[in-house]
């Protein structure tokens, strides 16, 4: 691709996996979430397979794919967290901590250490859709460029 | 009859959609069929949960009187999108393949499994 | 941990699934042992849930709450996600976890380690999660949403053989039929969310009214998993699938029509139990009458040994649906007929599960020895395979309904059953099993019979599983009395008359 597209993609990239990482970040308080963030993370890194082509990325397919199946362990073992109670119990939530505080009365702009397991899930989520969805574009783009040869 | 406008259009939509399921022959073009289809009942599902005058439940600042929208319809809408982002992969990645093998995307012309 | 048995049997294989691709990059031994162990694991908590159900009665298990039992929020809403296994469901579960116990061991040594053996195996753990959470599911969206990961898992299994060319094309055709299959489903479901504002089943059960909207929804939810479970006219992505996916892997996709069936059978006679059933009952009848009719004669004149067993998996379809579809015509006017030809309809399943299992793992053996299936190429097999072919003889034998075998015994019922109703189908039943005779008689005689020819042989694993199978077949054939009474009748009564304590497990009172 033209030098323009590059640039722009530099430019671009760190803004949409922020964006991305803010979107999953506040999941519980915004609308949004794992699988909305982890879109657009991913479209971030299909700007860099357009510009700067596939196989330049052809290296980082198991790494995507690893994290694919890391994503996928971490939201079920989150589930397991729960089995005192029920399964996908939320057993953080007002227990302090980590995304423990209970969510305070009133009006209130909205707390990020709230709603217990739900962020964490996001998270996980989250990582599984940008990876998932990173491979599937990679994975095109190599097929498309070593058809075009 | 006036509010039932957006039910009828996304029923158009899932008739359009079974319509290019029928009578095309491209394999990209049967899955863009299948997109259709899909918009349609997503876009069904968020008209459902549409409340007139009503607020997002997750408004912190909300006034106590209006009328609170039930999110489970966005959450079934966003469910059945990733399912069709899945399927829809999976679907061009077949037809990729086929591509490969034969060299064409026309289904009359990729017949190898018959009776 | 024992109250947690239902979801630990579908959330186990999730996780095991995702961590398959994981460990086989630590070793490929690692991997084996934990697809082995995920599935012993999940063989024991389908087993365990089926010995509570048959007991002690359904099983709730509400995800996410205090406590597994409480359904309801305060205002006497059900609006978690829930599980409720009855005796139905545990059935299904059990169907799921013995073909599962023996594909997998067979799996293992059947697929290539270059030919996508991890993923393979991820897939068919992730398969065997969406075939139990749609039998134990108590929520019509959770539904959907099993149906798609079956759908999905079940696709890339078939078309991952993608140095063929065959195999993506069947797994095109079968994806474009679940994914309309699994959006009709998904539409019915938000007709009935719109009329009633719920999605959970047995509340939304309690307060069908019968109107324009719940026969819309009803239509939508026959077309999709008619679609699903391959029954005539859509039955057409059933063969090219069951003939290109890994011959072991096509176990479970035999497990994920019938799984499809059972959510059939809920959906009329939980769902819509008291609305329209006969009316609903001669269609699923006739249904069944023209899915066991075609698929017959497609079997006879199939050279692929794959496809012909696949035809006769589809005819066996239509048995089912014709057994538990005169029960549905029959249920409010004759209830004691109706019982007799849903235990047959049901006794079916198991039994089909049995005989079609070990037909195409005796396919996968044939393919394993010859590298082919063509039926004009292979021959004189019987040499060689002994018991790779008496295995094949007994399982046609036993899909042809043949006494004392134990597809004999569950037809008996259907053909009683339908008989009542009117000998014309009970007539069209037998002639199809002596159509489906003759095909698998020349399947035999084409593939074992004949002069010697050199074969590889089958690993030990390979005879292991099928013996399990044929023993099951062998068993259920000779005393079918203590499973009819056991495990079978429950089942079918779940169905019969189980509407009134399903919904009162859920919503109480």
């Amino acid at each position: 691709m033209t030098v323009v597209v590059r640039t722009i993609t530099r430019i671009l990239l760190p803004i949409s996996l922020v964006f991305g990482g803010y979107v999953i970040m506040h999941g519980h308080l915004t609308p949004g979430g794992g699988f909305q963030g982890g879109a657009v993370a991913a479209s971030g890194l299909a700007m860099v397979v357009v510009a700067f082509g596939a196989s330049r990325l052809a290296g980082r397919k198991g790494l995507l794919s690893s994290l694919e199946s890391l994503g996928g362990v971490a939201f079920a073992a989150l589930g397991f967290l729960g089995l005192g109670l029920t399964f996908f119990a939320n057993v953080l939530a007002g227990a302090g901590g980590l995304f423990g505080n209970s969510v305070p009365y009133g009006p209130n702009p909205g707390d990020l250490n709230t709603a217990g397991t739900l962020p964490l899930m996001n998270w996980a989520v989250g990582f599984k859709v940008l990876a998932g969805l990173g491979a599937v574009v990679l994975l095109f783009a190599l097929f498309g460029e070593n058809h075009d040869r | 009859m006036i509010g039932n406008l957006p039910f009828v259009v996304c029923m158009i939509l899932v008739a359009l959609g079974l319509w290019t399921l029928l009578i095309k022959r491209n394999l990209v073009k049967l899955v863009i069929g299948v997109g259709l289809i899909e918009s349609g009942v997503n876009l069904f599902l968020v008209a459902l949960g549409y409340v007139r005058g009503g607020i997002p439940p997750i408004y912190t600042y909300a006034p106590t009187t209006a009328p609170w929208v039930l999110p489970t319809p966005q959450a079934l809408t966003l469910t059945s999108i990733v399912i069709g982002v899945a399927t829809t992969a999976l679907m061009l990645a077949f037809a990729v393949v086929i591509y490969r093998h034969k060299g064409t995307l026309d289904t009359r012309k990729i017949r190898d499994l018959r009776g | 941990m024992s109250v947690h048995a239902p979801i630990l049997a579908i959330a186990v294989p999730l996780l095991g699934g995702f961590a398959t691709p994981l460990l086989a990059k630590l070793h490929r031994r690692v991997r084996d042992v934990w697809a082995l162990a995920v599935v012993l694991f999940v063989g024991a908590c389908v087993g365990y849930v089926a010995v509570h159900v048959f007991t002690q009665g359904i099983w709730v298990y509400v995800l996410g709450a205090r406590q597994p039992q409480e359904t309801l929020v305060p205002g006497g809403f059900p609006i978690r996600i829930m599980l409720v296994v009855d005796a139905m469901s545990a059935f299904m579960g059990i169907i799921a976890g013995l073909l599962s116990l023996t594909a997998f061991p067979f799996a293992l040594r059947f697929l290539p380690e270059e030919e996508g053996k991890t993923l393979a195996l991820t897939l068919g753990l992730l398969l065997l999660a969406g075939i139990l959470g749609m039998a134990y599911t108590g929520d019509l969206f959770n539904f959907f949403v099993f149906l798609e990961v079956t759908s999905i898992a079940a696709c890339a299994l078939i078309g991952f053989r993608t140095w063929t060319s065959r195999a993506p094309e069947a797994a095109f055709k079968t994806m474009l039929l679940y994914s309309v299959s699994g959006l009709l489903f998904l539409l019915g479901v938000a007709f009935l969310y719109g009329e009633y504002g719920a999605l959970n089943l047995a509340y939304i059960s309690a307060q069908l009214r019968g109107s324009f909207v719940d026969r819309l929804a009803l239509a939508l939810f026959l077309a999709a998993l008619v679609m699903k479970a391959a029954a005539a006219p859509v039955h057409f992505w059933a063969p090219d699938a069951y003939g290109e996916a890994p011959a072991a892997k096509t176990l479970l996709l035999v497990v994920n029509t019938q799984v499809s069936l059972y959510g059939l059978w809920r959906v009329l006679f939980t769902l819509y139990g008291g609305l329209w059933d006969a009316g609903v009952g001669w269609l699923v009848v006739s249904l069944g009458l023209l899915t066991m009719v075609v698929a017959a004669f497609m079997a006879l004149v199939q050279t692929d040994l794959g496809r012909l067993v696949a035809y006769g998996a589809v005819s066996q379809i239509g048995y089912m649906m014709l057994g538990v579809g005169v029960g549905l015509v029959t249920l409010s006017s004759r209830p004691d007929y109706a019982l007799v030809a849903m235990k047959g309809g049901v006794f079916h399943m198991l039994n089909d599960a049995l005989t079609v299992g070990l037909l195409f793992l005796c396919v996968g053996a044939v393919e394993w020895a010859k590298g082919t299936r063509d039926l004009r190429e292979l021959g004189g097999l019987g040499h060689g395979l002994p018991a790779v072919g008496i295995c094949f003889l007994v399982a046609s034998l036993a899909l042809a309904g043949i006494p004392p075998l134990n597809g004999f015994a569950s037809k008996i019922l259907i053909y009683q059953g339908s008989f009542r109703l009117s000998p014309i189908l009970s007539a069209i039943a037998i002639l199809v099993s002596i159509l489906l005779l003759a095909g698998f008689t020349r399947a035999f005689q084409g593939a074992f019979l004949g002069p010697r020819v050199e074969a590889q042989g089958v690993p030990g694993v390979f005879l292991v599983s099928m013996a399990v199978l044929a023993v099951g077949i062998l068993v259920l054939g000779l005393v079918p009395g203590f499973f009819v009474e056991g495990v079978v009748t429950p089942a079918a009564e779940a169905l019969w008359h189980g509407r009134a304590l399903y919904l009162a497990a859920v919503l109480g009172g």
